[in-house]
């Protein structure tokens, strides 16, 4: 049977990696979040750029996402049908934000806010 | 072969007897045990969602109302379509059928990770338990969509909404486990020779679906933790009033929502295509493209939420956008009942309980998915929205399709499970009683609901002259409540009373036939040799048997 095959279990032994590699990433990754709080206390108004702080932030977020799938994760290794699954679902993610988001921008500018009087007055009636 | 029906004698191993007491029920990790453990608990379910329903129609009768107070109505409703949604039909075919027969039509000994498999079906019941406590603190009002800001507002909303979403988040778990399990399954245990193209059309449909189920289930998961937040601490995410956004609410739950709609009808087609195939004896017409319609629902599914939200304050460009991907999503389903249709055409058609189930489900479904169309059109969705048109084609979709391609699958599975066979006249009887009483019941919320009737008001006394139609309704669910009640009972008493099933008594093809009925402990003394799963023409039937076997004068495939 499939499952019992001896030679079906020796497929599923991964790829080993040293455990001074894995340290030294671990090292790598712990730098880039200093590097995140570093960029964090600069105001970057200064430069005419005010949003260089979260595109830095999320640059090295990616950075950093990439390096835990590529080696703690042995997509670096593996076949590329599992990287490409992995692609795939956060295309996926980014499908089904980008059109969350272009809609919610659309409606933003009708959408009555909730403290104001008319929504106020609505919701104590209905509570009442 | 490894068990035909000629050598099968009166009393044998089989996972029915293998082990004895509950715990080796409760605690087991046979595949087999556990699809039977997921069709007890959901069919039980099914029960008191229909009562639920039955107290639904009754209710509606007249235009005062019946008996029920207008909160107990709102009650009623969230009631039955949370229980029927989530507890019964996303999980029917593929936790029930597909525990049980995905790894026999493999060939397989088990699932790919059986003590996952025995966590989902335990993370059911834990759902379950914290729906019944809903119940118990308050109850729910919120229609089974959990829709902001109503249900984040405590002083409007019942207390039972927290248990109920809570829930829901643990049985998306176990939807998402199965979903693994069954991906896992079919990539690493299909025997030798079993190529993708070689696999029974069901085995698409389930992998299809546990796309779905790992792909979108996630997305419920964070939306419904989200709203626990938001109700318990206050954190304004979806509600206006603390600065949320409600509409935002709707897209994180359409975006699991709609695709869950096909977590529910297609592995019901692939039963359909089984059904078909199986009792008209003639090889599936156009295999490859029934193959790869599934993976296209799957794919469309997850395009198309935005439907559900044309009315809601979407952006008319999103309107336009998901207007045009739900009409497209047309063109797989009606590959597939096309495909049926050429099927059947010219085949030895046998008119036995299952394939009564299977042509049912063909015109439910045209009819459903039809009418798809009129609430995909943004210029009738919007009169149509809120109505019982809406009502009537998601019943015709999710109960009419789904449920009725469920219980095709029930009877043609249930020698195999049982080992025994049902009375097949009662079985017919029952399955023309659903088939009319189920039209009876819904054709005619088609008529109100495209003539102004709202869905969810407890009274009509504005609108009398919807009675007529809320009478035929009430009628059409009173006759699929009896053929219900009759299924229950000859399938009840053939577990006890009914006669030995042969191995094989439709004439099928696939693995699961080829092992006795019902399956031995591990299934497969040795693996299977796998042949064209569609060519029906090497069996023949075994008067003595009173099932089909293998012809003599045709070699086994690997011979």
């Amino acid at each position: 049977m499939p499952h019992t095959d001896s030679t079906h279990h020796d497929d599923q032994i991964g790829h080993i990696v040293p455990v001074k590699f894995l340290v030294l990433i671990c090292a790598l990754l712990l730098f880039l979040t200093a590097v995140t709080v570093w960029v964090s206390r600069y105001d970057f108004t200064e430069i005419n750029i005010a949003e260089m702080g979260i595109i830095t932030a999320l640059f090295v977020a990616t950075v950093k996402a990439t390096i835990v799938g590529l080696y703690f994760m042995h997509l670096r290794w593996d076949r590329p049908f599992i990287g490409f699954i992995f692609v795939g679902s956060i295309l996926f993610v980014v499908l089904f934000i980008c059109i969350a988001l272009t809609d919610s921008l659309a409606y933003q500018p009708t959408i009555i806010k909730g403290d104001t009087p008319k929504v106020t007055e609505a919701m104590d009636l209905l509570k009442h | 072969m490894t068990t035909t029906s000629t050598t099968t004698p009166q009393v044998f191993d089989n996972y029915l007897n293998h082990t004895k007491g509950i715990r080796s029920w409760l605690f087991t990790l046979d595949h087999k045990r556990i699809g039977v453990m997921y069709l007890i608990c959901v069919l039980s379910a099914f029960l008191l969602a229909g009562i639920f329903a039955m107290m639904i129609r009754f209710q509606l009768l007249t235009p005062e109302g019946t008996f029920m107070t207008q909160d107990q109505y709102n009650q009623a409703f969230t009631v039955h379509g949370a229980i029927m949604v989530f507890l019964v039909i996303i999980p029917a075919v593929p936790a029930a059928l597909g525990n049980f027969v995905l790894p026999i039509m493999l060939g397989a000994k088990d699932v790919a990770f059986p003590k996952l498999n025995l966590f989902s079906w335990w993370l059911w019941v834990f759902g379950l338990i914290f729906f019944l406590i809903a119940l118990g603190v308050g109850g729910i009002d919120t229609g089974w969509t959990f829709y902001t800001p109503y249900s984040i507002d405590k002083a409007s909303s019942m207390g039972g909404v927290i248990p109920a979403l809570i829930g829901t988040f643990i049985l998306g778990f176990s939807s998402i486990f199965t979903g693994m399990n069954f991906i896992v399954t079919i990539h690493r245990l299909r025997p030798k020779g079993m190529t993708w193209f070689r696999m029974p059309l069901f085995l698409w449909a389930t992998y299809a679906t546990a796309i779905i189920q790992v792909l979108a289930t996630p997305v419920i998961g964070i939306t419904l933790l989200l709203l626990v937040i938001e109700r318990t601490v206050g954190i304004g995410i979806f509600d206006p009033a603390m600065g949320g956004d409600p509409v935002l609410y709707q897209h994180f739950f359409w975006f699991y929502s709609h695709p869950a709609v096909y977590i529910m009808i297609l592995p019901a087609m692939g039963v359909v295509s089984e059904l078909i195939a199986v009792h008209s004896h003639r090889h599936i017409f156009g295999y490859k493209f029934i193959a790869y319609s599934s993976i296209a629902i799957a794919m469309f599914g997850f395009l198309v939420w935005g439907h559900h939200m044309f009315t809601s304050g979407q952006s008319p460009l999103m309107n336009v956008i998901f207007s045009i991907i739900t009409f497209s999503v047309s063109i797989p389903s009606a590959v597939k009942i096309f495909n049926w249709l050429a099927t059947l055409y010219k085949g030895s058609i046998s008119l036995n309980t299952p394939m009564i189930y299977g042509l049912s489900f063909i015109f439910i479904f045209s009819i459903g998915g039809l009418t798809g169309l009129h609430l995909a059109t943004l210029a009738t969705d919007v009169h149509l929205h809120d109505s019982y048109f809406v009502v009537a084609h998601f019943h015709y979709v999710m109960m009419g399709s789904a449920l009725i391609g469920f219980l095709g699958g029930i009877h043609h599975w249930w020698p195999k499970m049982i080992g025994k066979m049902y009375n097949e006249n009662w079985g017919r009887i029952s399955a023309i009683l659903v088939f009319i009483g189920f039209n009876v019941a819904f054709f005619s919320q088609f008529m109100m609901g495209s003539k102004g009737m709202p869905r969810r008001y407890a009274t009509y006394t504005e609108m009398p002259e919807f009675q007529i139609y809320h009478i035929w309704s009430t009628a059409g669910s009173t006759i699929l409540a009896l053929g219900f009640v009759i299924c229950a009972v000859y399938l009840l008493h053939s577990v006890f009373k009914g006669k030995r099933a042969p191995a094989n008594p439709w004439g099928g093809r696939s693995l699961e036939w080829q092992c006795s009925s019902p399956p031995p402990w591990d299934n497969f003394a040795e693996q299977p040799e796998v042949g064209d799963c569609y060519d029906f023409s090497v069996l023949e039937w075994n008067e003595t048997e009173q099932g089909y076997d293998w012809r003599k004068d045709v070699a086994h495939p690997g011979e």
